[in-house]
């Protein structure tokens, strides 16, 4: 039962031994690290850079026009508002050289509240993200999902973001969600590829036998079915989303959570069969609220779904601040938590037109 | 500009040059005159309607037709990639690109190549050449240089990233000059700087404290030199030694040019004629009809001739269709990886 980090670590490889992945690069994403969140721990073709975001991004543009297959990952995604310009290059050369070259490169950054990770550790970017054209969005709730659409954005010819659910990172895989091929014993699987304490320079890591998995790029999943309450919600407020409809399973509401995992292109097919079914939505996600991803779904909920609706679509998402500050009950305060999910399905559910 | 400042960034002599044969200066003066006709073209076209905008490189012909002419042209990290900007014709045309395309490009015609109707003038992008594509925002080609170059490091291709002065400022330009140089890391990467004294209205003294750009490279280990880029003897054998450095060591060089600019910034500015710099065609069509090597009839008549040929071709142009506006949804997402060879 590998956690996201290392399902993420084990796709990495699969990427490099199998899929052609010539390069992972970052800020101390070189070995021994392997990243600050041990994400690239043990993998052959990883290097460091230096402190340069701009560079980080540059250089993976410049890699992908030149035929290989880079992974470049920003530490945070706190610090990747800096290369907004770049982002929106890969995103647009394809297009603006009517088809003349392509950008396969693959983005991965941690984002999202959870750990305490105050102002500048905490920051969402799936607003930002869905407001650059050309690329791929995907945002995995599991350790599967992200060994999957890991693979997936591997594969793909175009830029793909990969955003890492941070407060995720280390969640062990329910059962449901192990990779195929992993050990079933988790221990077994640490001493196999988690890096021992202490000097590494000897160590190298012995792969799992690990199969392919390609989640398909712009395929929802529902991870909690029901008939009430749709929850549109993808990334670290999924496993909560789950846990609040659980809860309210007892007070007879039954919430259906739809797992985006993609969120360009998303699965739109998935949403409208969902809200056609409960006819009452829920959007939940981090990011500040004003210009939210979830307000355009709403939006086209609204627009190709308004009579299907028993109830005013919601959203819940992070407070429209300037940041998320460091004590608990700011952060908490901050961003959506189980109880503030719990009670708007409730609303939604009772709700009579 | 004021005189002295200008004296100052200038190099006292340029230095190394060695002459031109016949045959180049004959190559060098067609591609020279050829750009600078096409540069002509595109304007009188933007002034007659038949575009939305004009940004170029009269003045940087010199230069910039000698690069194109120097580089190893081909597809693949094997061969040289150029991350141009905005003021590239002349090395696009020594390249070999059809003239006609660029009009094309200035009209917006479905038939653009380079874009398809969607960029403006001088954004070129031709990958079975390696040219990256040209992108409006200053200097962000210099981030992506390394990233072609760190692919070349084992091959005897080299990049090539060209900016101008006012984009130095640009942490990207910090960028290249930092990853090129890293002891053990180093990329053959040529950085070159067109110093034309402007950024469209601020003079250089607005936005350098260093006299020379090319000393910036100094610190990091980097060779550098400032050489007169109006002068196509000097900027041949420059580009040549540089290009030539970068491909035998594998390291980092940075180059800049003093280059003029003779039609300003771009159409937003007037695109008029400025006579108070230094014109490297009509200097070198002094030089060559000096030594004899073209008569002034001569240059006449290739001059006549290339005129009337675009003159003809932006007419057949401006009955070249507009891309459909369905045609926006293409090319959003690629189905293939063309750039890793899928075919």
């Amino acid at each position: 039962m590998a956690t996201m980090v290392q399902a993420i670590r084990m796709a990495l490889h699969v990427g490099e031994d199998r899929l052609g992945v010539t390069d992972i690069f970052g800020e101390d994403v070189g070995q021994p690290l392997g990243g600050v969140f041990t994400a690239t721990q043990g993998l052959k073709t990883t290097w460091n850079t230096p402190l340069d975001e701009r560079g980080v991004i540059g250089m993976a543009i410049g890699l992908a026009l030149a035929g290989r297959k880079p992974v470049a990952e920003i530490q945070f995604c706190d610090y990747a508002f800096n290369t907004i310009d770049l982002l929106k290059i890969a995103g647009s050369t394809y297009w603006t050289t009517g088809g003349d070259w392509n950008v396969p490169m693959v983005m991965m950054t941690p984002v999202g509240a959870g750990i305490r990770g105050s102002i500048y550790h905490s920051h969402s970017f799936d607003a930002q993200a869905t407001r650059i054209p050309g690329w791929k969005i995907v945002m995995p709730s599991n350790p599967r999902d992200a060994y999957g659409l890991l693979l997936s954005a591997i594969q793909d010819p175009n830029p793909v973001m990969f955003l890492k659910p941070k407060a995720l990172l280390r969640v062990k895989a329910k059962a449901g969600e192990e990779l195929p091929g992993e050990p079933s014993d988790e221990k077994v699987l640490s001493k196999m590829i988690d890096a021992p304490l202490g000097d590494r320079s000897k160590w190298r890591p012995e792969w799992p036998k690990l199969e392919e998995l390609f989640i398909p790029i712009g395929k929802a999943r529902i991870a909690r079915a029901g008939k009430d309450v749709t929850v549109l919600t993808y990334g670290r407020n999924v496993p909560m989303a789950v846990a609040a409809a659980d809860e309210l399973a007892s007070e007879g509401i039954q919430a259906e959570v739809v797992d985006l995992r993609s969120l360009h292109p998303y699965d739109w097919e998935a949403i409208k069969e969902s809200v056609r079914k409960t006819n009452r939505v829920l959007c939940v996600n981090e990011d500040t609220e004003i210009t939210n991803f979830g307000e355009h779904l709403i939006r086209r909920i609204v627009d190709e779904l308004f009579y299907e609706l028993h109830a005013p679509p919601k959203l819940l998402a992070g407070a429209h601040l300037p940041g998320i500050g460091l004590a608990d009950t700011l952060e908490m305060a901050s961003v959506p938590q189980k109880d503030g999910i719990k009670k708007a399905i409730a609303a939604l559910a009772k709700h009579l037109p | 500009m004021s005189t002295s400042s200008h004296d100052q960034a200038r190099p006292a002599a340029p230095t190394g040059a060695t002459t031109l044969s016949r045959e180049l200066s004959l190559q060098l003066h067609d591609l020279m005159l050829r750009s600078r006709i096409l540069e002509d073209r595109l304007i009188t076209m933007y002034k007659q309607g038949d575009g939305y905008f004009w940004i170029g490189g009269p003045g940087e012909e010199a230069f910039n037709c000698s690069l194109g002419l120097l580089v190893d042209k081909g597809q693949g990290p094997e061969h040289d990639y150029l991350h141009l900007h905005y003021r590239s014709s002349g090395t696009l045309l020594a390249l070999g690109i059809d003239p006609v395309d660029a009009l094309r490009q200035m009209k917006n015609t479905a038939s653009d190549p380079f874009s398809r109707g969607r960029n403006f003038a001088g954004h070129y992008s031709v990958r079975k050449w390696n040219v990256a594509p040209v992108s409006s925002p200053i200097e962000v080609q210099f981030s992506i240089a390394i990233g072609t170059a760190q692919a070349q490091r084992k091959t005897k291709g080299i990049s090539i990233v060209q900016g101008g002065d006012a984009g130095t400022a640009e942490g990207d330009f910090a960028t290249a000059l930092v990853w090129s140089s890293r002891k053990g890391q180093e990329l053959p990467l040529l950085m070159i700087v067109t110093n034309n004294q402007y950024g469209i209205s601020t003079p250089f003294e607005g936005q350098h404290g260093e006299s020379r750009i090319a000393d910036r490279g100094k610190a990091f280990g980097i060779q550098t030199a400032t050489i007169d880029g109006n002068d196509p003897d000097t900027a041949y054998f420059a580009l040549k030694k540089a290009i030539d450095y970068v491909r035998t060591e594998r390291k980092p060089y940075l180059l800049e040019a003093m280059v003029s600019r003779l039609r300003g910034h771009s159409s937003a500015s007037g695109a008029n004629f400025v006579k108070e710099e230094t014109d490297c065609l009509g200097r070198f069509e002094d030089s060559l009809a000096e030594k004899k090597i073209l008569t002034r009839e001569q240059m006449k008549e290739m001059r006549d001739k290339y005129t009337q040929f675009l003159l003809d071709a932006s007419k057949k142009v401006r009955e070249e269709p507009f891309p459909a506006p369905e045609s926006i949804w293409d090319y959003v997402f690629a189905e293939k990886n063309h750039v890793g060879g899928e075919k």
